[in-house]
């Protein structure tokens, strides 16, 4: 009676149903996807499942657009959660990461040891997490999504489980990622502790009034929550575990990590700083400039060196994430968009390099190193183009998207008076020129084979590592489709960037804080 | 009837994206087609010029408005002849591979024909963020050029080329923006127009080091001296038709870089420079002169000459002196035409002397290929400025120049003149003359493709040594702004 009593006193929060559809959608396809697989029969796990997975975020994906409007930033769930061109935004590119990770893994190993619906449901979930924590507003979300965000993918990470180095490499993700939320969540317990709030609004209104921004009880917050968030978004220097995770994890799950799980960490990190903390920037914003400047030249620098590819995207992934800190340091709205920008333009090249990756590894007997795209010009040029056209993007040569990326955050640093900053992402380019151009050449420019100009020769197709080319393409249609899509987009946004940048620009209205037009 | 420069521009890569889809052996033919077509409307478009009427033909749409970055075309004094002189070379370049048997023929013809689309987009732009974008895409399809068709070590000289010149262009890159940035009034739209830009130039301070990076990107494409280190293996690896326009045109787009964006956008910081930049270019001069006598291959005697041209180019350009400037632009279009015959005739002597392209190998061969020597002599004369030629005239400009503003500078550059007519008669005798090489074969030039590919360059160098004017008369180096930058100097 008293129980009944108390529930009736207590105000149940308001829920905008439209505004949380999309995660809804994520959620129940979760759901519908572990359920369905239990039933066993080849349809089922080959067909059916994969589809609930692909309807789910293919739901999402309309639920979000449905939802979308320029300059609207509405409450939902009493202020935990935002809904704003920046969240809706960003989980559309998780849900893009999504199918294009169901698509790399149909025919994965992983898939067939950890079981179809567990693989996809623990995904689904990923996402519900990450979806959650770009629309956080309030402290708690935030830890909240960033655990539901984590908690699947450490398995993910093991689901090849023969295979002794995906074990490690869940493990290794699961000791590391717990000290980076430990260390997160302390933090917030201090910024908590500092403003008497947990909300983003009330903790920016409070530093700039009640709370001194040197308060040290809010400084170290700040400090410990940067470190926990650096973490997952492997910014140096504690991005040690990236390589290690990326190369053991099932290459699949290597690409939705590097993408999605790098973008969720970027939303909360724009959403934290930018609007939370924004009232302390001359406090944060020297020294998450000095990590994005140890970040890129750590992240080239150890890129250079690398032979295995999951390896060298990894290197490459912390040096980008470097890049995308620049937009946030500056703090401003032009900043703000030229992150989102990149985000969508990371996600494009990079799915579009391992899709090539994944396309490879499972056909040539070198695995992901470098030697198994040797001479893949000539043997498959539908494999060589995306990898080529990523890894020029990912370089910034102009006429693909990366470049237009690139000069936007080097914009965007420049007008915040972080010029300097710009030329830190002009000197990571060069340094990365090393490594990208290196994939170029072996795919073909393969050294071996030498001719002189002016003698004819027969045109032949070699049989690459020891599998039939022109066989290849077609063994995994799925895998190379994705591939291309993703890098015709990279080359369209290079040409045509106007539609992105509308959408960044409306994703740049979304924190009311920031300055600039 | 008004010239579209957007057909001049984007005919060449069209073409070469066909040549991908038509049957192998057409493939070259369909390239070589797209740079006639080019070429055709670029003589249409230099008939239509209208002398000292400014900038015309222009093109003006936006792009991308949100960073302010505009599709902007436009011909004057300046660019003209740039312009005629790439949709010139580009046809017996892709001509000279039209007739060679490569891998994959298409994507060569593809890389080929990006290749001049990029550098038409560098000299036509007239935005500064469209420069920065047609600059940095050259170095697409000539890594891949280089590196697929190249001789045994392509890896390693694109590899090398391409680092050292996206060094400079990544740094121009950041410095594009930042003038773009730092010249927008408080509260304006960023544009990066060359006009909106001169108009609001920017403080001495950020003058400074926005010169030094735009000119380390230049020079590292002209080669200057210091910075021409990729310049050995580039020159040696890669394939014929692509040194060819590479060293005939690509190497002009630094020094125009200079003309078109640095002095008129940066007056404060070039008369700042000066003398920097004076002792750059005498030091490319000289250097690119005693080196280009000791080589034995006959590659690298061109391309250290090219150093040499090009630092006179430099010279006359930094001058800052409207007659150094004029004959700055038409050195760099005499260079062109000289340069291009000169990789033709190695073509055909290496051909004649086993493949081997070291002067070793060559000797004797006036003898036995008479109209080969005869066009050799016409173009080598050319080449150390013969007066008579026009190169003799482009030189006299540049040295008048120097000699108004820092007559130090043009003392010492002169002796550039005598050396090149020493490294430039060394070069034909050594080929042409003395005892015939051992494997010299007898054999003229053929009456068919050889002779028809050379002949019309040899023929406008002859026209363009009997009436110079032709060029001078058009030539128009200096925006308006740049006078600024004269008024600073005599100050």
């Amino acid at each position: 009676m008293t129980a009944l009593h108390l529930i009736a006193a207590v105000k149940a929060p308001v829920i905008d149903y439209k505004g949380i559809s999309p995660l809804f959608a994520i959620a129940g396809g979760a759901v519908i996807v572990l359920m369905a697989a239990l039933f066993r029969g080849r349809f089922v796990q080959r067909v059916l499942v994969p589809f609930l997975t692909v309807a789910a975020l293919g739901a999402a994906i309309g639920l979000t657009i449905w939802n979308w409007h320029s300059g609207d930033s509405r409450p939902i769930v009493e202020g935990a959660l935002a809904i704003d061109p920046l969240a809706l935004g960003l989980s559309l590119l998780f849900y893009v990461a999504g199918l294009a990770t169901v698509a790399f893994a149909w025919r994965s190993v992983a898939l067939r040891e950890s079981g179809t619906g567990e693989f996809f449901a623990l995904m689904l979930g990923s996402i519900a997490g990450m979806t959650i924590l770009a629309a956080a507003e309030n402290l708690v979300t935030l830890f909240v999504g960033i655990e539901l965000l984590s908690i699947p993918l450490y398995v993910l990470c093991a689901s090849e489980v023969r295979k002794e180095a995906s074990l490690e490499s869940g493990l290794k993700y699961l000791v590391i990622g717990s000290v980076g939320s430990a260390t997160l969540l302390y933090g917030l317990a201090f910024i908590y502790g500092a403003t008497g709030s947990t909300g983003f609004a009330a903790i920016s209104a409070a530093i700039g009034k009640g709370v001194d921004i040197t308060d040290p009880l809010l400084l170290t917050g700040i400090a410990l929550a940067t470190a926990g968030l650096a973490f997952k978004a492997s910014v140096a220097p504690f991005h040690a575990w990236t390589p290690d995770v990326y190369e053991g994890a099932p290459t699949p799950v290597t690409a939705f990590m590097a993408v999605a799980t790098k973008t969720a960490a970027f939303a909360i990190i724009l959403r934290l700083f930018d609007e939370a903390l924004v009232t302390a920037q001359v406090q944060w914003a020297p020294a998450l400039a000095a990590l994005a400047v140890i970040t890129i030249i750590v992240g080239n620098v150890g890129a250079i060196a690398q032979d295995s590819l999951k390896r060298m995207l990894a290197w490459s992934g912390v040096a980008q994430a470097g890049y995308m800190l620049a937009g946030v340091v500056v703090g401003t709205r032009l900043g703000l968009q030229a992150t989102a920008f990149y985000l969508a333009v990371y996600l494009f090249m990079n799915m579009a390099a391992f899709g090539v990756v994944i396309a490879r590894e499972r056909v040539s007997e070198h695995g992901d190193r470098l030697k198994s795209l040797e001479g893949l010009g000539s043997a498959s040029p539908l494999l060589a183009w995306p990898m080529t056209i990523a890894m020029l993007s990912l370089a910034g040569f102009p006429a693909t998207a990366g470049f237009m990326g690139k000069f936007y955050l080097i914009s965007a640093t420049v007008d915040g008076n972080w010029a300097w900053l710009g030329v830190m992402i002009v000197v990571g380019s060069m340094l990365s020129l090393v490594y990208y151009l290196r994939v170029i050449a072996v795919m073909w420019m393969n050294p071996l084979k030498i001719e002189l100009p002016g003698l004819p020769r027969r045109r032949e197709v070699q049989p690459v590592a020891g599998w039939s080319p022109e066989a290849d393409p077609k063994a995994q249609p799925e895998v190379v489709l994705v591939t291309l899509l993703m890098a015709t987009a990279t080359i369209f946004f290079g040409i045509v960037p106007s539609p992105l940048f509308h959408l960044a620009h409306d994703v740049g209205t979304s924190l009311r804080a920031l300055f600039g037009t | 009837m008004t010239v579209y420069l957007s057909i001049i521009l984007f005919l060449p890569a069209a073409a070469g994206l066909l040549a991908m889809f038509v049957p192998r052996r057409l493939a070259g033919w369909t390239l070589v087609a797209g740079s006639v077509l080019t070429l055709a409307y670029a003589i249409v478009m230099l008939a239509r010029f209208k002398t000292g009427a400014g900038m015309q033909f222009v093109t003006d749409d936006n792009w991308i408005s949100e960073l302010g970055i505009r599709y902007s075309l436009g011909v004057d004094g300046l660019n003209l002849f740039l312009i005629v002189l790439t949709a010139l070379l580009w046809v017996p370049a892709s001509i000279a591979a039209a007739l060679r048997e490569w891998d994959r023929p298409g994507l060569f013809a593809f890389f080929m024909g990006l290749g001049q689309t990029a550098v038409l987009g560098a000299f036509i732009a007239q935005d500064l963020a469209l420069f920065v974008v047609f600059f940095d895409l050259m170095l697409v399809p000539f890594y891949f050029l280089v590196g697929m068709w190249g001789g045994e070590d392509r890896v390693y000289a694109t590899t090398k080329l391409v680092i050292y010149t996206l060094v400079g262009s990544l740094l121009m890159l950041a410095a594009a923006v930042a003038l773009g940035v730092m010249s927008t009034p408080a509260g304006g739209h960023i544009s990066f127009s060359f006009a909106v830009l001169a108009q609001h130039p920017l403080s001495g301070g950020s003058q400074y080091w926005l010169f030094l990076l735009f000119a380390f990107a230049f020079l590292v494409k002209a080669p200057a001296f210091p910075l021409h280190g990729w310049m050995p293996d580039a020159y040696r690896q890669a394939p014929l038709p692509v040194i060819l326009v590479f060293s005939a045109v690509v190497s002009k787009v630094g020094v125009y870089g200079f003309l078109r964006i640095v002095l008129p956008l940066l007056p404060q910081a070039s008369v700042h420079f000066q003398e920097l930049m004076l002792a750059v270019a005498v030091v490319s001069i000289l250097y690119g002169s005693v080196l280009a006598f000791s080589q034995d291959e006959a590659r690298l005697v061109l391309g250290y000459s090219s150093i040499a041209q090009l630092g006179f180019i430099l010279l006359g350009i930094f001058s800052l002196d409207p007659k150094g400037g004029q004959g700055a632009v038409m050195q760099m279009v005499n260079h062109g035409l000289v340069v291009a015959p000169l990789f033709l005739i190695i073509g055909y002597l290496a051909i004649r002397a086993q493949g081997r392209e070291s002067l070793d190998w060559m000797g004797g061969m006036a003898f036995r290929a008479p109209v080969l020597a005869a066009v050799f002599l016409i173009v080598a004369l050319a080449t150390l400025a013969m007066p008579g030629s026009s190169n003799f005239v482009g030189e006299l400009y540049i040295l008048f120049g120097t000699f108004q503003s820092k007559i130090v500078y043009g003392l010492v550059a002169s002796a550039g003149v005598v050396l090149a007519a020493v490294y430039m008669i060394r070069f034909f005798q050594r080929s042409m003359h003395g005892s015939v090489g051992s494997h010299v074969e007898s054999r003229d030039l053929a009456l068919g493709p050889e002779l028809a590919v050379i002949a019309p360059l040899v023929l406008i160098i002859l026209a363009l040594g009997v009436y110079p004017n032709f060029l001078l008369h058009r030539i128009n180096a200096f925006a308006p702004t740049t006078q600024q930058a004269q008024v600073a100097l005599r100050r």
